[in-house]
């Protein structure tokens, strides 16, 4: 216990152990969820089968913008087996997307629930819609925001060395979780269950509550297990609330998931992002001055400004604009480093065409501007071991002008940041008389290995190895802890378990300590024992401590955020592309990505590379084959499946390289989350290892044949 | 695996006890028992091809080393199959139509996307889901590469992954980057676990492998 002095209370010390004392955290076992992931064991929300369950179908909008004129389900109330037609949006309504919900049947099979789908008839008046953002002068309503200026940007530019001037841009794309959005819902009298497919198990109750008009206490959300979110599965979304509508009418539990084309086209998309950027350098190749004039749409909400410049957010002399232009499809959804991935692309190339320009080596480019960066010294560090694992200073050469062969090789590099502080969270922690000990969180694994880091956090508490702790998530009836959303799940669970668990650990060492014949503070916990500090004959193993807390178990609850430095925010991160260019077919492969990034304290090493290799396997796939393409005649979707959706495949990714900031200098700093950094700067630097590779300046993402072949012949700019 | 060679003692040919059913052939035929089924249902020739449906057949198929009967109309697919009648929901309902993988079994020991056959065509088929292969507590080698390997994240795509990967490995326990491609191109993982499985299958330069890397834990 401290003292603290400004108070004059006691205060719990709540921290994590010195490095050489550290029994978990830092490690990287293996997740604890592996084995029944492995051999399909886990039970998903869309695998569970309660008797009696019906199948129900939703009822789309094939129109990007209509009014429903009539609509008749007699036909499909007629067909055997069908349960309950519900219509979602009646006559009159008018549809604003292609994929919008009209009607929701519930049915014995789901193949009954598609025939009566099939036997709606629904009658609609088309409305004129636009899906074309890109061309933002043909869009029916544009929302200029304010213009923002900071210095002078038109006399920095007028006394500038060097300016580059162009348009560049990124379409909308998918989020694609291979689990559809979608829930199991059943009712016991006025008590409603759902297994949800969720990121957000604690907050998800109060919402369907809320809709259905019944208390949030009688809301039960289920998730041990989901199928990706990476920010698209906040809410219960209206099928959510159709699901459980239809039980209820239903009396018997219903499963409604979302079909694929459903899942591409309304269930998550990122917003677009295009500016004109003109950036000015210095005869020193420093920045002088930045203007963007940007435009995007995250569908029918438009889409709000990204943060430009980028990183470089200290640059005097910047002009912002930014036009919001909504379109006729879904609205956006956070996707994985909201406006991230964006901005970096927008900044990082035209950066990267100004060291061009200046006839600097982009890393010295970036080098002499860190300065203007919140982070110089981490990205200093970080781009001096990016550039030796590259082998950047023997291997990168200037954009080439030649095309001496089909197949040209370039290097780009770009650098990202990110928050990532630990979210609002509670656990419960018990320690039983055997010995057991029991973290219960209302928290969820999303995949990133949530469970695994909350028991080496309890493991590594308590002296302990993992299988000798428990962890309970996924379900509501657990201390709230917040959505996983922004990279805040692992500081969040990690601080809340460590005060929990330390706090359950001191009531069992008072109650031991006399026995020890040493003060509670004197005792510690490590290898399966509690002893006395520095003399570690004066001990009992964990059970026998156990043992003396008597009938009662001992518990505590645990807070984030609260006392102690455990957690903190703010990270950087450098990543360089290797690519190679068929000149002749445009066609773009990765060789090799290289990842360093800084987390501040990592908990689970193994699991923090895969983080790193999920970001930047995404990168690659937003870089060279991801994006939703809007029909401008119908407005639907031309690629709402996964063949021409095009996800990157096993070997589409390259070599990846991964190195982890940690010991001294950033051990310190506590947990720090790391879902979202490593997918922002894959779009960029895989842009600038193109332009490296074969002399010029694709604009546009995803890099795909055509576009490339465009901008090498000089064409096929945006508008 | 032959058909008669399975130890469940199950046989193609003990299926075939109707003498209506005697008449068709291949996988259409086997393992649908008409005598069971309601008389609309039965198979018959419509202009020379075997047809049943489209009412419920009865379907008789061996999953996981367990003989199962089930009545399914004839559109249903052996993916929905599996998941809704059968409960065995291993293999995943991802895209719907054999682009993703998820759905992959093995159906006499060859992989095939489940979402893409129909129930009747495997009747009489012994199929294996990744749960066949191996349970939590005795894994098969590859499910246990996939742990070691960290081959999974929210672990949607593994269930395909697996099989798919089990079935690579014992066609070539050593393969190439163009089998990988080959036994692997039909997978899709969103999270990103692609390193790790690589591991698993001993790509090179992913020395890991089924004997697992050392991550200190």
């Amino acid at each position: 216990m401290l003292r603290d002095a400004a108070e004059g209370t006691t205060v719990a010390d709540y921290s994590w152990p010195e490095p050489d004392r550290r029994g978990q955290i830092g490690r990287g076992p293996a997740r604890l969820d592996g084995a029944v992931k492995s051999t399909g064991f886990a039970r998903y929300p869309s695998d569970r089968n309660p008797p009696g369950l019906l199948a129900a179908k939703i009822l789309t909008c094939p129109h990007a913008h209509a009014r429903v004129v009539r609509i008749d389900t007699a036909a499909a109330e007629a067909i055997p087996g069908v349960r309950v037609v519900q219509v979602i949006q009646g006559e009159g309504s008018e549809i604003q997307w292609a994929g919008d919900e009209v009607a929701a049947v519930a049915a014995e099979t789901d193949d009954i629930a598609r025939d009566a789908l099939r036997a709606i008839q629904v009658e609609y008046e088309v409305l004129p819609h636009f899906v074309t953002e890109e061309h933002r002068e043909r869009a029916p309503v544009a929302e200029p925001g304010s213009e923002r200026t900071d210095g002078d940007p038109d006399a920095a530019f007028a006394s500038a060395h060097r300016t580059v001037e162009q348009t560049l841009g990124m379409p909308q794309m998918a989020h694609m979780c291979l689990e559809p959005h979608g829930q199991v819902a059943s009712w016991d009298g006025d008590e409603l269950e759902v297994h949800a497919s969720t990121q957000a198990v604690s907050t998800l109750a109060g919402q369907f509550a809320s809709e259905l008009g019944i208390p949030a206490t009688q809301v039960r959300i289920r998730t041990e297990y989901m199928g990706g979110g990476f920010g698209s599965k906040f809410s219960p979304d209206r099928w959510g609330i159709v699901g459980a509508e239809l039980a209820r009418e239903a009396g018997a539990p219903v499963k409604l998931f979302l079909d694929r084309d459903q899942e591409v086209s309304v269930a998550g998309s990122r917003p677009s992002a295009f500016a004109r950027v003109r950036v000015a350098a210095d005869e020193q190749g420093r920045l002088v001055a930045w203007d963007s004039d940007s435009w995007g749409s995250g569908g029918l909400p438009g889409a709000g400004q990204t943060p430009l410049p980028y990183v470089f957010s200290r640059l005097p002399n910047r002009r912002l604009r930014h036009t919001s232009v909504p379109t006729n499809l879904a609205g956006a959804r956070a996707w994985r480093a909201p406006n991230h991935p964006q901005a970096c692309f927008l900044t990082m190339a035209s950066l990267d065409d100004l060291a061009n320009e200046l006839d600097l080596d982009p890393i010295e480019f970036l080098d002499r501007n860190l300065e203007f960066t919140g982070r110089a010294d981490v990205y200093r560090e970080e781009l001096g071991i990016a550039a030796g694992m590259a082998g950047w200073k023997e291997r990168w050469q200037p954009r080439k002008r030649s095309r001496d062969s089909a197949l040209q090789r370039g290097l780009g590099v770009s650098i990202h940041t990110w928050g990532g502080r630990g979210h609002a969270s509670n656990c419960d922690v018990t320690v039983h008389a055997d010995g057991a000990v029991e973290a219960r969180i209302g928290s969820q694994d999303i995949g990133t290995g949530t469970r695994t880091i909350v028991a080496q956090v309890l493991a590594e508490t308590f002296g302990l190895e993992l299988p000798q702790v428990r962890v309970s998530l996924g379900d509501n009836r657990f201390p709230q802890s917040g959505p996983s959303g922004g990279s805040s799940t692992v500081g969040g669970v990690s601080a809340s378990t460590r005060r929990a668990a330390q706090d359950a650990l001191r009531e069992v060492l008072a109650r031991v300590a006399p026995e020890l014949g040493a003060a509670p503070e004197e005792l510690a916990a490590a290898g399966g024992r509690v002893f006395v500090e520095g003399e570690p004959s004066r001990s009992m193993s964990w059970t026998e401590a156990a043992s003396r807390i008597g009938g009662a178990p001992v518990s505590a609850q645990g807070r984030n955020p609260g006392p102690g430095r455990l957690i903190s925010s703010g990270v950087g991160g450098v990543q360089i592309a290797e690519v190679e260019v068929d000149m002749e077919t445009g066609v773009v492969h990765v060789e090799r990505m290289i990842a360093v990034q800084d987390c501040g304290l990592i908990v689970n090493r193994r699991l923090a590379e895969s983080q790193v290799h999920g970001g930047l396997i995404m990168g690659v796939g937003y870089a060279l084959f991801e994006e939703w393409i809007p029909d401008p005649v119908t407005g639907r979707l031309l690629n709402a499946d996964m063949e021409f959706y095009k996800l990157a495949g096993l070997l589409d990714v390259g070599s990846l390289e991964v190195h982890m900031m940690t010991g001294p200098g950033y051990d310190e700093r506590g947990v720090i989350g790391l879902g979202e950094p490593p997918v922002i700067s894959p779009g960029a630097a895989i842009s600038n290892a193109v332009a490296n590779a074969i002399g010029v300046r694709v604009p546009y993402l995803p890099l795909t044949p055509d576009r490339v072949l465009d901008a090498l012949a000089g064409r096929g700019g945006i508008a | 695996m032959s058909d008669e060679a399975k130890g469940s003692g199950f046989s193609r040919r003990s299926f075939l006890r109707g003498g209506a059913a005697g008449a068709l052939s291949g996988g259409l035929a086997a393992g649908l028992l008409p005598e069971d089924a309601a008389a609309a249902a039965a198979p018959k020739d419509v202009d020379g091809v075997p047809t049943v449906g489209p009412g419920p057949v009865e379907v008789e198929l061996e999953v996981n080393g367990v003989v199962r009967r089930l009545e399914a109309e004839p559109r249903v697919t052996l993916l929905d199959a599996l998941r809704d009648h059968l409960d065995t929901t291993g293999p995943k309902r991802v895209c719907d139509r054999g682009a993703c993988g998820a759905c992959t079994v093995l159906e006499d020991g060859h992989p095939i996307y489940a979402c893409s056959r129909l129930l009747i065509e495997s009747a009489g088929r012994s199929i294996t889901t990744v749960e066949g292969l191996g349970s939590p507590d005795a894994m098969h080698e590859v499910q246990q590469a996939f742990v070691e390997n960290d081959a999974q994240q929210c672990g949607y795509c593994t269930p395909g992954f697996v099989v798919a990967a089990a079935a690579l490995l014992a066609r070539n326990p050593r393969p190439g980057e163009r089998e990988i491609e080959a036994g692997l191109g039909g997978n899709f993982c969103r999270c990103g676990t692609y390193m790790g499985i690589l591991g698993v299958v001993g790509a090179p330069g992913h020395a890991a492998g089924r004997s697992g890397g050392d991550h200190g834990g």
